[in-house]
């Protein structure tokens, strides 16, 4: 048997992992995407074309390994914890993304954009300190 | 600003359905509980054994190409906090779909955060 602290603190590292990698893998998709150019989607032919091209940039793969870092952590935390407790708890990366948008990407984020964001946390803490697991497991 | 919407809505609805039949398959499968790579690369062998997991991954794919499509024309900064709507879709599947109970703290927490995807919304310029 483990002890609920262990399990909470194991659960908050591959949270912590999440909220690094989640973010850096988004940011480095943006940053590819918008070096691929606007998609549409019509007609088939076009989207082609685009599929091409962003599968040949080194930048969304590096977003894509970023984010599998994300997801394996995640798989793995869903193992134990509930998925009503993870995910929002892990939301703290929308700060984080907004963070490395506007620092390395350039993006202008508006103050309202920051006020939503931050609200967006607080709902987070609420939700974020309840009891990991609320279901029988095995 | 059609696109805009129907790309969202498959982020938001394929993406969070998508996690949680993946939940649920982990969860089928029993807490990983070694951390060593190869006993990681056994337990994602079983997880490719039950029918959630394919399900999931599959919608998750869809998800994720639309995101790859809103990021070539909109700000990542402004997209991500959009898809905290997941959160929605999140705690109603999570409590019908796994059988997880969903506090009141909790509702309120996501009410927040609704409120805060608001937000957002009315900032974009």
């Amino acid at each position: 048997m483990e002890s609920p602290r262990r399990l909470h603190l194991k659960t908050l590292i591959l949270i912590f992992i999440m909220v690094l990698a989640g973010p850096l893998g988004n940011v480095l998709l943006g940053k590819g995407m918008k070096h691929v150019g606007a998609v549409r989607l019509w007609p088939p032919a076009e989207l082609l074309h685009v599929f091409i091209r962003v599968f040949t940039a080194g930048t969304i793969w590096l977003g894509v390994g970023s984010l599998l870092v994300f997801f394996a952590a995640y798989m793995i935390v869903l193992s134990w914890a509930d998925y009503s407790y993870v995910q929002p708890a892990s939301s703290i990366s929308y700060v984080v993304v907004a963070l490395l948008a506007s620092a390395w990407l350039g993006e202008f984020v508006p103050p309202l954009r920051w006020a939503g964001i931050a609200v967006i946390c607080i709902g987070v803490f609420l939700v974020g300190h309840t009891h990991p697991s609320t279901t029988e497991n095995g | 600003m059609f696109e805009f919407i129907l790309l969202m809505f498959f982020i938001v609805v394929f993406g969070t359905v998508g996690e949680i039949f993946v939940s649920r398959a982990m969860k089928e499968n029993g807490e990983v509980k070694n951390f060593r790579p190869v006993a990681l690369i056994g337990v994602i062998l079983r997880a490719l054994r039950v029918k959630w997991m394919w399900l999931g991954v599959g919608m998750m794919a869809i998800g994720f190409f639309s995101l790859l499509a809103v990021f070539s024309f909109a700000n990542v900064s402004f997209v991500v906090p959009v898809t905290a709507l997941s959160y929605v879709v999140g705690a109603v599947g999570g409590s019908f779909f796994l059988g997880e109970r969903v506090n009141v703290q909790r509702w309120i927490g996501i009410l927040l955060v609704c409120a805060g995807v608001v937000l957002v919304l009315i900032g974009r310029r």
